[in-house]
């Protein structure tokens, strides 16, 4: 049977679903702007002209999307194994701390074994944070969606007591703002095991770049990160297997792959992508730990990874959008004296999730109708 | 002229990328047995669908009794005592006898609650009523498929039904329990009920049917009273052309054992004895047939062999190689090739490409493999070769499985399997679902392969082509063989018993 | 020691820990017998906690607050209903996708009405049942047994008549048979004239006014207070709860009283054992995986959970 050109159309219009879910959401979001009684118009204009209108927002927004690769890798790779990994949180924080441990316990080494060393020590944490729910599901078949969530839970806790254990005294500023109630936190890393920010690469190139300005190298290591993870999965035997098993268990099974070892790496390597988060929020900005409940970045992959159809190229494209809505929101709500919270920007994900889902749904119908005619 | 109880006018119903029904006009009279024939996908059941509510057709017109009804969904169907027995069975597994039988139509008492005990008895009655022994407290998934099949009648006569759909009832049966279904319906003629009998059986239509309507490719090619009409003729209408009812096998030259099973057990998916001290060989050659009505440990024994279920106990030798519990992986690269029964779930990948499909199982070795990537020219040219042999259509390697018709994705499995030389090839229910066209080609592959001396393990639901394929014929009951048999000497009738443990607990204490 | 530990306020608080679960772990019954797998309870108890709080103290009526709670959990149970029965979406994604939701919306409105993300409690339920005798006056027993089980927040007691209604609701009536039969075999219930959307759009809806009076106990009730993140993964143990307990609403009842207990008892051992807090914290989750793991082989889901109901296939 021919299908006629008018049939790719609506292929196009399959690839390109996850932009009508923005600008629905976007939509929504005007709504509720309104609602509250602010100008969308004046909002959104704000949002994106200081994102996406100069050098420092573009670095704004890649700082804040760095962080959004790596858990949308996370949630896409365990994604095209069948899994819902929706533990990045958790697998965050374990490989975050223990590189932070390695940065600030090992200070005597040079920046070319301890900046390796560091990356190494985040992906492993992460990485064995979520062999946990991955070895489960392989021997027991436990559903990872919940032992994920609670592994997040006890990461949470886990974190907070060792945090304790490291405890170093407050900064001098913060003595000096006269903080009080302390949040906990470690000492710093070694200079050795920090991240140059990308304002000396620009700085060396010439090019104008505050030198605030928090974007750094992580932001490279998490594009390196989606090219390893494009790699894998379409152009390795291993990706090859893991794909098999999240399309069809019983038929990679039957084709002598074993399903438990590649539900196992799976979340193993997904959850590596998680913990190198801890690149860029340690060894790239705070250069220490700092005790909080959920950052929401291991939540906002999921989104991020949905958005981007779970492909790599998709997530680093996701990634950046959420980094512009992410910065941008901050703006506003500096802008408007906090009568639009940044949360707007958390329920504006949530939508976008939500009619991602839906204008797949709603596309898959229409091409079923469109063949139904021919 | 015969009263008309049902007539459908006209009926168009489309599918992506398929008409099932293109203007189909169907008329049923009043107590008769219709039988409605045509090969798989000839879009009988998408007709009884409509019929019963569960699809809406795209135009066309529904007289029941003469009068015009336009059925939107089952209650509307049940409502003009319509009753339907589905080819898989409608009924809940957990749930128990009387549960499923009352579901959608409980009895009530204090107007809140079911009434149990009301709707037991009912069910009972009507068991009664039909000469069946049901216990009505006993769970589905406990009771035989037989039972089953009872259960859903008594289910559509709780109803009240006049017109009785019967969609491919003898497909689960053994050749003793269709006699029983077929005294069955004809005692239901007798009472007044109008049967429709879907079939692809061609002798079950001359010994039950009155008229025979016959569908090919989505429409109506004939109606035709039984008893004018033969085998041969409502052959030819369903396929297109003759059809060759015998397949030319050339005389049997085994050579040495290929594949040796010694006392072997295993167990089912729910922990209980499936396969119960099996023992058999297979030459070079040869193709050994297990006949046997589903679920008596065929699936299980297949699985054991080809490492994808552990063995209890017990041996497996290919050519005095010990391969028992060996993963999958490593048995094939023994040379086991293996068809399997389950084509959509086990044996395709829907959303590989035809190239990824036909190296599932060669994905990590050379030269589809090397060092830490995949070779895509090799696989390219793999997939390409292997397209051009075995005539898959439509010929791009890059089509999805899910988009290829059920014969071409069975030759894309058959095409996997064969190539590379296996020593030995396990075929399951190779044609269940084909269309002739593709059930031939099958047919001519397995027979290939044997005549090029490899050993050849057959399981099939269906009598005819476990007699016309196999050099001997093993049958399994209860997960043990219980006879084995020499298909020039033998017939449907036997089998069938043997099948139905009938004369196998004869033999077993002659044998003692 | 051992008295120390259980005595008659252990077991009281071991009730008032598992009501939340309960709860939301008989929603999870619902809305999965019925074929829908409902990961947005956690949000759907956020959510729940919040509107208990933002209404009370609105109407300074904690009814009014209770009654908010299950509509706005009814409301997120009709999105995830539209999401994943009339859309057929991913039935995770969809749930996924409502606890994100609820995790931004919560903080937005306590922002937008209140200024701040902790917000108090203005007006409390009573106590209902037998007033508490002072300790020494009378007997010890009969005074334990009113702390222990007539003593209590009215949610309490509406708890366990729920979970008797749920319980005669599923096994005895027609409704209760065409649930069981849509999760296991919809095709079945369909041909059987059973309207498999609306049964699956009524579960998952009580699920989420379920989910829904959880939050409010766990706002009102519990913790006195809303604060963001508060149903701290409770949407998710109460899952564990319901498998544990074969998806009965008699068994899940059972297993999150298993979780209570355990809490208490957590709780009750940071006194007496030298364990850091944060272990403490650790036990309800890690109880849930150790029940999970034990419930395998020994708790079969529903066959068609999961699946999105297609009537024509092709």
């Amino acid at each position: 049977m021919k299908i006629n050109k008018k049939f790719d159309y609506f292929v196009i219009l399959e690839k390109i679903t996850p932009l009508i879910a923005v600008i629905f959401a976007l939509l929504v979001g005007a709504i509720v702007i309104m609602l509250i009684g602010e100008d969308p118009v004046f909002v959104y204009k704000t949002l994106f002209s200081n994102a996406i209108g100069n050098r420092d927002g573009w670095g704004n927004v890649l700082f804040r999307a760095t962080p959004l690769i790596f858990t949308g890798l996370t949630v896409a790779f365990a994604f095209r194994c069948g899994l819902f990994n929706i533990g990045g949180e958790g697998q965050m924080y374990i490989g975050t701390f223990l590189a932070t441990w390695v940065g600030f316990t090992f200070t005597n080494l040079p920046a070319f074994i301890l900046i390796p060393l560091c990356i190494l020590t985040a992906a492993a944490g992460g990485a064995l944070w979520a062999a946990v729910p991955g070895i489960l599901k392989a021997k027991t078949g436990v559903h990872e969606v919940i032992v994920t969530i609670m592994m997040n839970w006890i990461a949470a806790s886990l974190t907070f007591f060792l945090v304790l254990k490291f405890k170093a005294p407050p900064t001098e500023a913060m003595i000096e703002a006269g903080v009080k109630q302390m949040i906990p936190h470690t000492s710093e890393i070694a200079q050795a095991a920090r991240l140059p920010r990308l304002y000396s690469i620009f700085k060396f190139l010439n090019i104008d770049f505050p030198a605030y300005n928090q974007v750094n190298v992580s932001f490279f290591i998490a594009i390196g990160v989606a090219i390893l993870a494009y790699y894998i999965l379409w152009k390795t035997n291993l990706g090859y297997e893991i794909r098999a098993v999240g399309y069809s268990p019983l038929a990679a099974e039957y084709g002598g792959i074993s399903v438990a070892k590649n539900i196992i790496l799976a979340m193993v390597i997904s959850g590596a992508f998680a913990g190198l988060v801890g690149t860029n929020e340690i060894m790239g900005f705070k250069y220490r730990w700092r005790q909080e409940l959920f950052t929401g970045l291991g939540f906002n992959g999921i989104a991020v990874a949905l958005l981007g159809k779970n492909h790599p190229l998709g997530v680093v494209l996701a990634a950046i959008l959420f980094g512009i809505l992410n910065y941008g929101g901050a703006i506003v709500n500096i802008y408007t004296a906090g009568r639009i919270p940044r949360e707007l920007i958390m329920v504006l994900q949530a939508v976008i999730v939500i009619f991602v889902v839906i204008s797949d749904e709603v596309v898959k119908r229409l091409i079923r109708q469109r063949r139904k005619i021919l | 002229m015969p009263e008309i109880a049902l007539e459908m006018k006209n009926i168009t119903k489309r599918f992506p990328l398929v008409v099932a029904n293109d203007k189909v006009s169907f008329t049923v009279y009043k107590g008769e047995i219709h039988a409605l024939v045509g090969e798989n996908g000839a879009g009988k059941s998408t007709l009884m669908s409509i019929l019963y509510g569960l699809y809406q057709a795209d135009s066309g017109k529904i007289f029941i009794n003469g009068e015009k009804v336009s059925i939107a969904n089952p209650n509307v169907a049940i409502n003009l005592k319509i009753g339907m027995v589905h080819q898989h069975f409608m009924l809940v597994p957990p749930l128990t006898v009387t549960e499923n039988i009352i579901l959608g139509m409980e009895p009530k008492k204090n107007n809140i609650f079911i009434d149990m005990e009301n709707a037991t008895k009912r069910v009972e009655e009507l068991s009664k009523s039909m000469g069946f022994k049901i216990d009505s407290k006993a769970k589905i998934e406990n009771i035989s498929v037989g039972i089953q099949q009872r259960v859903e009648i008594i289910k559509v006569l709780y109803r009240g039904a006049e017109i009785l759909v019967m969609d491919e009832p003898t497909a689960v049966l053994t050749p003793q329990e269709v006699e029983d279904l077929f005294e069955i319906l004809r005692s239901l003629k007798k009472q007044g009920k109008t049967i429709i009998f879907i079939t692809h059986k061609l002798n079950e239509v001359k010994a039950l049917s009155d008229r025979v309507t016959v569908m090919r490719r989505g429409k109506v090619v004939g109606v035709k009273d039984t008893k004018d009409t033969n085998q041969e003729e409502i052959a030819s209408l369903m396929v297109g052309r003759k059809v060759i009812f015998d397949i030319e096998k050339k005389p049997h030259s085994p050579g040495k054992t290929a594949l040796k099973v010694e006392k072997l057990k295993a167990l089912s998916n729910k922990g209980l004895p499936a396969v119960k001290n099996i023992s058999f060989e297979i030459k070079e050659g040869e193709i050994l047939g297990f006949a046997g009505v589903e679920g008596n440990g065929q699936t299980e024994l297949v699985e054991v062999i080809t490492g994808l279920r552990p063995a209890s106990s017990g041996k497996i030798f290919l050519y005095d190689h010990d391969i028992t519990n060996y993963s999958p992986r490593s048995i094939r690269e023994d040379k086991i090739a293996h068809i399997p029964e389950d084509r959509k779930q086990r044996g395709i990948i829907s959303n590989y490409t035809v190239a990824e499909n036909l190296i599932l199982g060669s994905h990590y070795r050379s030269p589809f493999n090397k060092g830490l990537a995949l070779n895509f020219t090799a696989i390219n040219n793999h997939a390409n070769n292997l397209i051009k042999d075995f005539d898959i259509r439509p010929s791009d390697k890059d089509n999805f499985l899910k988009s290829l018709s059920g014969g071409n994705q069975q030759k894309v499995i058959v095409a996997r399997e064969l190539y590379g030389e296996p020593k030995l090839l396990i075929a399951a229910q190779p044609t269940r679902g084909l269309d002739v066209g593709s059930i031939e080609f099958v047919h001519q592959q397995i027979l290939n392969e044997r005549d090029k001396g490899k050993a050849i393990l057959l399981i099939s639901a269906d009598l005819e082509e476990i007699l016309s394929l196999s050099d001997r014929i093993a049958v399994i009951y209860e997960g043990e063989i219980v006879d084995v048999l020499d298909p020039k000497k033998t017939d449907e009738n036997e089998i069938g018993l043997l099948m139905t443990g009938s004369t196998a607990n004869k033999k077993l204490s002659k044998a003692k | 020691m051992f008295g120390d530990i259980f005595n008659a306020q252990f077991v009281a608080s071991s009730i008032r820990v598992a009501i939340p679960l309960a709860l939301a772990g008989l929603g999870g019954v619902f809305s999965e017998r019925s074929g829908v797998i409902n990961i947005g309870l956690e949000g759907m108890i956020l959510s729940g906690a919040f509107a208990a709080v933002a209404v009370t103290n609105f109407t300074q009526n904690p009814w009014a607050g209770v009654l908010g709670a299950i509509l706005v959990g009814i409301l997120l149970g009709l999105i995830h209903a539209i999401t994943c029965i009339t859309f057929k979406a991913n039935q995770i994604v969809s749930g996924v996708a409502i606890n994100l939701f609820s995790s931004g919306i919560t903080v937005f409105f306590s922002w937008l009405l209140f200024g701040e993300t902790q917000i108090m409690v203005k007006s409390n339920l009573p106590i209902w049942g037998l007033p508490l005798p002072d300790i020494g006056e009378g007997s010890t027993f009969v005074r334990n047994i009113i702390v222990m089980f007539a003593h209590h927040s009215p949610l309490v007691y509406l708890t366990i008549v729920i979970f008797i209604l749920a319980h005669l609701i599923i096994y005895k009536t027609p409704f209760g048979l065409r649930l069981r039969s849509v999760g296991e075999y919809p095709q079945a219930a369909d041909t059987m004239g059973v309207n498999i959307i609306k049964m699956r759009y009524i579960a998952v809806m009580t699920s989420g006014a379920l989910a829904g009076l959880a939050g409010s106990f766990l706002s009102l009730e519990q913790a006195h207070f809303f604060v963001k993140e508060m149903s701290g993964g409770r949407g998710f143990i109460a899952l564990a709860a319901m498998i544990f307990g074969k998806w009965t609403p008699l068994g899940t009842a059972g297993a999150a009283l298993l979780f209570g207990f355990g809490e208490a008892l957590a709780m009750r051992l940071q006194g007496v054992l030298a364990i850091p807090v944060q272990f403490i914290h650790m036990v309800p989750y890690l109880l849930a995986i150790f029940v999970l793991v034990s419930a395998i082989g020994r708790a079969t889901p529903m066959a068609a959970v999961g699946i999105p109901y297609e009537k024509e296939i092709g």
